[in-house]
């Protein structure tokens, strides 16, 4: 029996320059933070990000992480804007691919179920397809002949999700009301890195929520880290809400370089996720 | 002259409730504080079917009070981002979104301002508009009605208007609808020639002249335009419930 237990700077140890890396939650919510920060305090480079994002692609934009980003917004919620993000947009240091938000789930589909693209109407006639030559279009084969759009595969090296729960051999469980694509991440990249509040024993889990709420099997991951507040600033309800009054301190340190730089000291390069939860006080 | 009594925020949630008029049973999926309200308000008053989520994953039978928390929800559905695109894709919503750019067709933009490499502005990204644009009906709220919201041109097209959708298949032209745009001084619609933007009514206190000089480009005006209609004292009594502090009046004072 395989015990998957690993650490975030075990899965860093994964990572290669020049990897497409997904990430599961969504805006400001249920993010793998802990393995975000030591991705930010790695060598590694030259990553293409894709996500539903948030502080995710605004923290390692900020620390120089990201070649490409891939997303159809990138929100901090309740802070509409990721100021990181936008930092990094408008010095013109990230190239894009600006996606829909559905079209970014039929991606991650594509990938899953190793095709190359799924059909849909969604971006016809918006900048998505009209201005982004890596999105084409496909003519139905049947008797309409109606022109769809190829959404891509989505095709990761590496997903990183993170969910409340989880056991030693990498099944996972989410104990809010919504699963966001996590699974679909997982199952777009070849390996999948899972952190969770809390490694439990698998019998737990069934009793933990109803079957419905184990989404991540073992069969979609690689590794499993025990991150308590590991989705910390972001939220994880029931577990945690989301930190505002971090995040506004996170959000704030975007305007200058010295602010960013003294958030960077104090939070990034503290060292692993337990000294930062002692920094934090959490 | 009717509306007295009554704030340019009333005007505006009655403007977005009757968007939703004649909806039936679909979701109304009114983004925003005064959309949310208007959106409820029709809901409770005059749109019985329409569905309607709290915000996030889940479907409200009930009509829950903007800016209190925990309030009590009577859940008829489970419906978290990933089924919301079985909703949008099978065409069983009208969504209204915000725009930080509109154009004469409804061309929006909030994703970008510039060049795409190195933009001048980073605003939200694409979110769901494209695909809203193309498979349910779409309105707009506009908070702020001015002519650097609407442009000749967008910088970029997130959702698409009319002129883009004639170019498209058959099945896109027959399905893309943009039903409404609400602002703070008026109510518009795309009735004007080849589906340009026409002014349908302005709300009280506001004149004619007025949006025509805040919209930047040629406004379809007909000869008689009407007020945007008061609310009635039910509509009054709802919204005070819907709204309880009062944060219509802080998106649109007056």
């Amino acid at each position: 029996m395989t015990d998957k237990r690993m650490t975030e700077e075990d899965v860093v140890a994964e990572l290669r320059d020049g990897m497409t890396i997904g990430i599961g939650g969504w805006g400001s919510r249920r993010k793998p933070m802990s393995i975000v920060r030591a991705i930010a305090r790695s060598d590694v480079q030259d990553l293409t990000v894709a996500s539903y994002a948030g502080p995710d692609l605004g923290l390692l934009c900020a620390t120089g992480k990201v070649k490409k980003a891939i997303y159809p917004f990138c929100s901090l919620d309740s802070i509409a804007l990721e100021p990181h993000f936008r930092n990094a947009r408008q010095s013109g240091s990230v190239q894009t691919l600006e996606l829909d938000e559905g079209m970014f789930l039929l991606g991650l589909q594509a990938a899953a179920w190793r095709v190359p693209f799924l059909p849909t109407r969604v971006g016809l006639g918006s900048f998505v397809v009209d201005r982004q030559p890596e999105i084409r279009t496909v003519t139905s084969p049947y008797d309409d002949g109606e022109e769809l759009v190829a959404a891509p595969a989505l095709n990761l090296d590496v997903a990183i999700i993170h969910m409340h729960r989880g056991d030693e051999r990498g099944n996972g469980q989410y104990l809010n009301v919504d699963p966001y694509m996590d699974n679909l991440v997982a199952l777009a990249a070849p390996r999948c890195f899972m952190s969770v509040e809390r490694v439990v024993d698998t019998d737990e889990l069934a009793s933990s929520g109803p079957v419905q709420s184990m989404l991540i099997s073992r069969l979609m991951t690689h590794g499993v880290v025990d991150a308590p507040k590991g989705a910390h600033f972001t939220e994880c309800v029931p577990d945690y809400g989301r930190d505002e009054a971090f995040q506004k301190e996170y959000a704030a340190s975007a305007k200058e370089p010295d602010l960013w730089s003294a958030w960077k000291a104090k939070y990034l390069d503290c060292g692993d996720h337990a000294e930062y939860r002692k920094v934090v006080g959490i | 002259m009717s509306g007295v009594g009554t704030s340019r925020a009333d005007a505006c949630v009655i403007g977005v409730a009757e968007c939703f008029r004649g909806d039936g049973e679909i979701m109304a999926n009114p983004i925003g504080t005064i959309p949310a309200i208007g959106g409820r308000l029709a809901r409770d008053v005059f749109e019985p079917d329409l569905v309607m989520t709290d915000g996030e994953a889940l479907l409200v039978a009930n009509g829950i009070p903007l800016g209190v928390d925990d309030p009590a929800k009577t859940v008829e559905a489970w419906n978290p981002y990933r089924t919301m695109f079985d909703v949008v894709w099978s065409g069983r919503r009208h969504v209204m979104m915000g725009a930080s750019q509109l154009d004469p067709y409804g061309n929006q933009n909030f994703a970008f301002i510039g060049d795409p490499a190195h933009p001048k502005v980073q605003l939200l990204g694409m979110r769901g508009a494209p695909g809203n644009t193309v498979q349910n009906v779409t309105s707009y709220w506009i908070p702020n009605h001015s002519p650097k919201v609407f442009v000749e041109h967008v910088d970029v097209v997130s959702g698409i208007g009319y002129d883009r959708a004639a170019e498209l298949g058959d099945w896109v032209r027959e399905h893309h609808e943009l039903r409404c745009v609400v602002t703070n001084l008026a109510v518009l619609d795309f009735d004007g020639p080849d589906h340009r933007m026409r002014l349908r009514s302005v709300h009280p206190g506001v004149t004619v002249d007025e949006v025509v000089a805040a919209t930047g480009f040629p406004l379809a005006v007909d000869t008689d335009v009407p007020e945007t209609r008061a609310p009635t004292a039910e509509e009054l009594e709802v919204m005070e419930r819907l709204d309880p502090r009062g944060l219509r009046a802080q998106e649109v004072p007056g």
